[in-house]
């Protein structure tokens, strides 16, 4: 699954109608700009068929015959033209602007709408960095095209259109001769572009590449450096950016050799175009005024077909785009509430769980729990032990309805929780993992995570149950020290500590623990150990542990074991029984006291 | 580079001519018109009056209309091959540069010592290595041939309009340095702008990163809704940012090209003035018109050259910095022969900044093919210590010995080499797990070793379950493993080189209790093969060491076998105790 996702799908289709429908929509808000932007190229478009005339009139009309007085007339023409299309090029570019930052914000709102509801399992097999591809680059690109493509498309057409209908009305078969060319010119433009278009994805898969060999080559330079591959890691990179100097040498060679076509393909129509109408005035069938006029028309008459063919060519290409957001925007989470679910319910969970035969299959197909069985009384404290990939994550997942059950339910207070709204459980839950995930922003906005409405005294207090106070009061800016992205500047143990006070100022009845002490030195563990002693009053908890220690004064203890419960009971019961929790404890504690000792030496 | 800047200037000489012939086109079709079918006197360029003697005169041509658009044709597919190459070698300049730059920035960030990679941001690099790298690359492609092609045709135009008429040369570019001086200033204003709206994008993305890494997190407190108000906010605030400046920018272009206009304007109506008075004939004053609209047009482009150029120069610099930082040296002593593992520590301290010391006076003595654990709590500075045998790290004072030489005086390469370690987070490359195994032996590896070690290892079942089996690609930073499989990977790789000096360095620690004991014991079989320094916080690691050294905070606090440790009164003895109290 996670392969499929990650995978950059080639879109080769023909043009879908039906995706860019769908992303239309998001241009709708702006239809009213769209209709100016319009508007706004074709007077450009206008004035560029102007210009010329105005200084055919000028040479015509005021240096042939001398006229000096029609210079001051003829001057404030000109100014109030060049004005306004100076005007136009503002007013389309900020029209332009307009839709381009407004589409990309109402799609990239929808998207991040879209993912605050999908599912963990969606997560488990999307990766981040594809998703933040779609919501950036993938993003961008379409809102460009809608905007300036917008702008290219209208201003192209609009001039071969009107100097195709001047051409027709002033000799329709001069017309005709020069319009020969065209669709041999726009088949060979249209070919080009999807070839060079196809050598630059080569390019930007090639680049990928690099990017990952950069960062495989920063984080990896100490295993590389005592390996000593630097020359072997140094060869395949420049085996790398050898393709990719071949690639893009292509795309650019292709480019270098597009434009001199479509060039000289004009100029054949305007050769045509002087050879037979000369012939004409020669033979005295076409005047000599129609021929002058004629030819500078099919001269300008070409100019915007290399435009018209890069916006499809783009069109092409960003279709790719437009379909990759489309399938996130459209993707439906896993868990959504019934329909039918119990609205009226009590607001605050009891804290009862009850696990009756339920099963869980990962997507993949991969069984985590078979007929599992537990009862947990509202306000016990439960650890589970035992291997990673148990399936002890799942069991805390599953209570929290991150995942639901495949078989089996699960009843809360009673209830089958799927039978109730997705926010009534989890708005009930704290949750404290592995790998503490703080926001960046000050410590106690981060603590007040847990219960937005908390007042500081509400939050501090939480954090000195969580025997984080002291660590925050030390810092030298304490509660409003900012946490730098991914919380760099705390130490892992001081962030399991924060995120403990976050879950705690939650006051949740459900509080589950997953691995929520590895990973810290002993000092901290100790502060845990008792922090979790006071926490664990008064709600429902799931504790998860590696160490031992943690869970000690736990009231039931089940060792999991391949989804089953293999042992269970208190801490004197399953050391008294001298089965697997006796071993695990045994190596441990040995370990535990050891640094215990090192440390308070 | 040499042969970059000839290509360059090849480029910049054939879109001089493609640009030149391109004038030629317009001049045909006006004397075809004029004085071919028309009547006029001829008025034109000394090349196609030429041409027309040649041919036969004007009446040849008006009878043979043909020949004037078989000469259009040609002249613009030369036109247009000039073009190609100028595409061409300017794409080779700029491609090959840009491979440079990447191949040298590779090579360099692998050569550069440990010091530099714990002291610089991943994420920072590697933008310096792409985006930096390809927006000095897209400033070769396009903009030096762009500027060479501007600055020659300002150079053969201006000359050719002073021949014909001064006056009206001094007209044609009085705006031009105006133009030049609002683009200018303009893009320095704008500066700020632009690096505003970045920052809005980047911390838009920043919350949709830290959003979806703590996606699980969201969820855990049903802070959905906040989250998206959030996102919202940023989102806005991109938004605004990024539309001030495409409106600042409408600006720019807007004024720019009223003044290009009211340029060509003021041509055309003191062209017509002059005109008129006798100053100047009419094929005057259409020449000056037409050769103005070559200069303006890439002097319009003048905006983009800046800000370009601006960008482009700030890369640089970024670059720059990443390359002037000194490598690793690579002298020293390499020997035919392995070593044979003789280490010893003689009063070796370290800091990795000089005031705050982390390890202190360390001495001690490890034979060849003994086995040796570090036992200490965090911090102590155990990793510390055995990053100094392969050099990743020099040592401040004091000295190491390998077989009685100074660990100094040995290349980097020679030494890392001879010694085989196992990091606590493993790091494998985007390889199959084959590959991956087999870095650690320079030529082929045959089936049967892989298997040897993947066994030791006690990763071979788990390999073999496995779809794929060894041909396992490992995803980038080795995701789609456990740490503990990464671990004993590490491991197997390790053990391949077969190197005389083997480090663990707590990599047995994500490993569960029974893989554990499975690993230990195998690795026991091997005791004597290399000189073995383990890194643990178990005990029983120790019991089989022939020494143990006891690290705290900085310094070695006892030393000595288990069996001699445990009758020494202190920490080990302690600890032992409490261990067989409670096993019993």
């Amino acid at each position: 699954m996670k392969e499929k996702a990650q995978k950059e799908t080639e879109y080769t289709k023909r043009f879908d109608f039906a995706v860019w429908k769908k992303i239309l929509k998001f241009a709708i808000p702006y239809r009213k700009f769209m209709v100016y932007l319009a508007l706004a190229m074709m007077s450009v478009a206008g004035v560029d068929i102007v210009m010329p005339m105005l200084t055919r009139y000028v040479i015509d009309n005021i240096v042939a015959t001398g006229e000096m007085n029609r210079i001051v007339p003829f001057a404030i023409l000109f100014l109030s033209i060049i004005l306004l299309q100076s005007f136009n090029v503002f007013f389309f570019i900020v029209m332009a602007g307009k839709v381009e930052t407004g589409v990309s914000y109402a799609i990239r709102n929808s998207a991040f709408s879209k993912l605050q509801d999908l599912s963990f399992s969606y997560f488990d097999k999307t990766p981040v960095g594809w998703l933040m591809a779609r919501m950036t680059s993938d993003t961008t690109k379409l809102s460009n095209i809608i905007a300036w493509g917008l702008v290219d498309f209208v201003w192209g057409f609009t001039l071969m259109f009107g100097i195709a209908i001047a051409m027709f009305i002033v000799n329709w078969k001069l017309a005709l001769v020069v319009l020969s060319v065209t669709p041999i010119l726009a088949w060979i433009s249209g070919k080009f572009q999807v070839r060079i278009l196809k050598s630059y994805r080569t390019v930007r898969k090639t680049n990928s590449k690099i990017t990952a060999s950069f960062n495989e080559g920063i984080m990896g330079a100490i295993t590389t450096k005592s390996l000593v591959r630097e020359d072997a890691n140094y060869k395949d990179f420049s085996n790398l950016t050898t393709t990719m100097f071949q690639s893009s040498y292509r795309a650019a060679v292709q480019s270098a050799l597009f434009l001199p076509i479509v060039l000289t393909g004009s100029i054949v129509g305007c050769a045509l175009a002087l050879w037979a109408g000369g012939n004409g005035v020669v033979m005295g069938v076409l005047s000599y005024g129609t021929l002058v006029m004629f030819i500078a028309y099919a001269d300008f008459f070409f100019i915007p077909i290399r435009e018209l063919a890069h916006i499809f060519a783009e069109l092409q290409n960003a279709q790719a785009s437009a379909e990759r957001i489309m399938t996130l925007i459209e993707t439906q989470p896993e868990i959504v509430d019934n329909l039918d679910s119990i609205k009226e319910h009590p607001l605050k969970v009891n804290g009862e769980v009850e696990f009756e035969d339920v099963g869980f299959k990962y997507k993949n197909g991969q069984e985590v729990l078979a007929n599992f069985n537990l009862k947990v009384k509202a306000g016990e404290t439960i650890a589970f032990v035992g291997d990673t990939g148990g399936g002890k994550t799942t069991i805390a997942n599953l209570v929290g309805r991150f995942y639901e059950p495949t078989s089996g339910k699960i009843l809360v207070d009673g209830i089958d929780y799927t039978k109730l709204p997705l926010q009534w459980i989890q708005s009930n839950l704290g949750v404290v993992l592995q790998e503490p995930h703080l926001f960046s922003g000050t410590i106690i906005e981060n603590i007040r995570y847990g219960n937005l409405n908390a007042s500081d005294d509400e939050a501090i207090s939480a954090s000195k149950l969580a025997h984080s106070h002291q660590f925050i009061e030390d810092l030298e800016l304490g509660y409003q020290t900012i946490i730098e992205e991914g919380g760099t500047n705390l130490s892992t143990g001081q962030k399991q500590l924060l995120s403990l006070a976050r879950a705690l100022l939650a006051n949740p009845a459900i509080l589950i623990m997953d691995e929520a002490t590895s990973s810290v030195d002993t000092e901290t563990e100790h502060l845990i150990q008792q922090a979790i002693q006071t926490v664990v009053v008064n709600r429902t908890s799931f504790i998860i542990a590696h160490r031992l220690s943690t869970i000690r004064n736990a009231d039931r203890i089940l060792v999991i074991q391949n989804g089953k419960i293999v042992e269970e009971g208190d801490h004197d019961e399953l050391l008294r029984q001298k089965g697997k929790y006796y071993n695990l404890y045994s190596v441990q504690f040995v370990d535990e006291i050891t640094s215990e000792n090192l440390r308070n030496r | 580079m040499v042969g970059n800047r000839v290509l360059y200037l090849g480029a910049v000489v054939a879109i001089g001519i493609a640009t030149l012939l391109s004038f030629a086109t317009p001049m045909i079709i006006r004397t075809t018109i004029d004085s071919i079918i028309g009547e006029k006197p001829m008025d034109a360029p000394l090349f196609i009056t030429t041409f027309v003697k040649w041919v036969g005169g004007t009446t040849v041509i008006r009878h043979n209309l043909w020949i004037a658009s078989i000469l259009m044709i040609s002249l613009s597919i030369i036109r247009g091959a000039f073009d190609y190459i100028k595409g061409r070698w300017s794409a080779r300049a700029s491609e090959s540069i840009a491979k440079n730059l990447r191949n040298k920035l590779y090579n360099h960030l692998q050569k550069v010592p440990v010091k530099y990679h714990s002291t610089t941001k991943t994420g920072d690099l590697i933008q310096r290595c792409t985006s930096d790298v390809e927006t000095v690359r897209r400033f070769l492609s396009v903009q030096v041939v762009e500027t060479g092609r501007a600055l020659m045709m300002i150079a053969i135009i201006v000359p050719i309009m002073l021949t014909m008429n001064t006056k009206m040369t001094l007209i044609s570019v009085i705006l031009v340095p105006l133009i030049l001086i609002f683009a200018f200033i303009f893009f320095v204003k704008i500066r700020s702008y632009f690096q505003t709206a970045d920052e809005a994008e980047g911390s838009m993305t920043a919350v949709l990163q830290e959003n979806l890494t703590g996606i699980r997190v969201v969820r855990a407190f049903a802070r959905q809704k906040f989250e998206k108000n959030k996102f919202d906010e940023k989102n806005t605030e991109y938004r605004g940012y990024s539309y001030r400046l495409i409106r600042l920018l409408a600006i720019y272009w807007g004024v720019s090209d009223l003044l290009i206009y009211s340029q060509t304007g003021l041509v055309l109506i003191a062209g017509t003035v002059m005109t008129i008075n006798g100053d100047i004939t009419l094929g005057t004053m259409v020449a000056f018109f037409t050769l103005v609209s070559y200069i303006l047009w890439p002097i319009r482009q003048t905006g983009r050259i800046l800000a370009d150029l601006g960008k482009a120069f700030v890369s640089v610099g970024r670059i720059n910095e990443v390359l002037d930082y000194p490598k690793e040296d690579s002298g020293g002593i390499s020997l035919e022969d392995k070593v044979s593992g003789n280490i010893e520590f003689k009063n070796m301290s370290f800091a990795y900044n000089s005031d705050t010391p982390i390890l202190k006076n360390i001495s001690f003595k490890i034979n060849k093919g003994q086995t040796v654990v570090i036992f200490g709590p965090t911090g102590s500075g155990k990793s510390t210590l055995v990053n100094l045998l392969p050099r990743l790290w020099d040592y401040t004072n004091g000295s190491i010995l390998i077989d009685g030489q100074e660990l100094n005086q040995f290349n980097r390469q020679y030494i890392r080499n001879q010694i085989g370690i196992v990091l606590q987070e493993p790091f494998l490359y985007a390889k199959t797990l084959q590959e991956n195994i087999s870095l650690g032996k320079t030529g082929n590896v045959t089936q049967q070793e892989l298997l040897e070690v993947s066994q030791i290892a006690a990763i071979h079942n788990e390999i073999q379950s496995f779809e794929k089996g060894y041909d396992t690609p490992v995803g980038e930073k080795g995701v789609t493993l456990s740490g503990g499989q990464r671990q004993r990977i590490a491991i197997a790789r390790a053990l391949l080189q077969n190197p005389p000096i083997l480090i663990f360095d707590d990599s047995l620690s994500a490993l569960d209790t029974e893989t554990e004991t499975k690993l230990q014991n195998a690795l026991m079989e091997r005791k004597g093969k290399s000189t073995t320094i383990v890194i643990s916080h178990r005990l029983s690691t120790a019991t089989n060491a022939d020494n143990v050294i006891v690290l705290d905070k900085g310094e070695i606090t006892q030393i000595g076998k288990h069996s001699e440790l445990i009758l020494q009164d202190g920490i080990y003895k302690r600890i032992w105790e409490m261990q067989t109290g409670v096993i019993k």
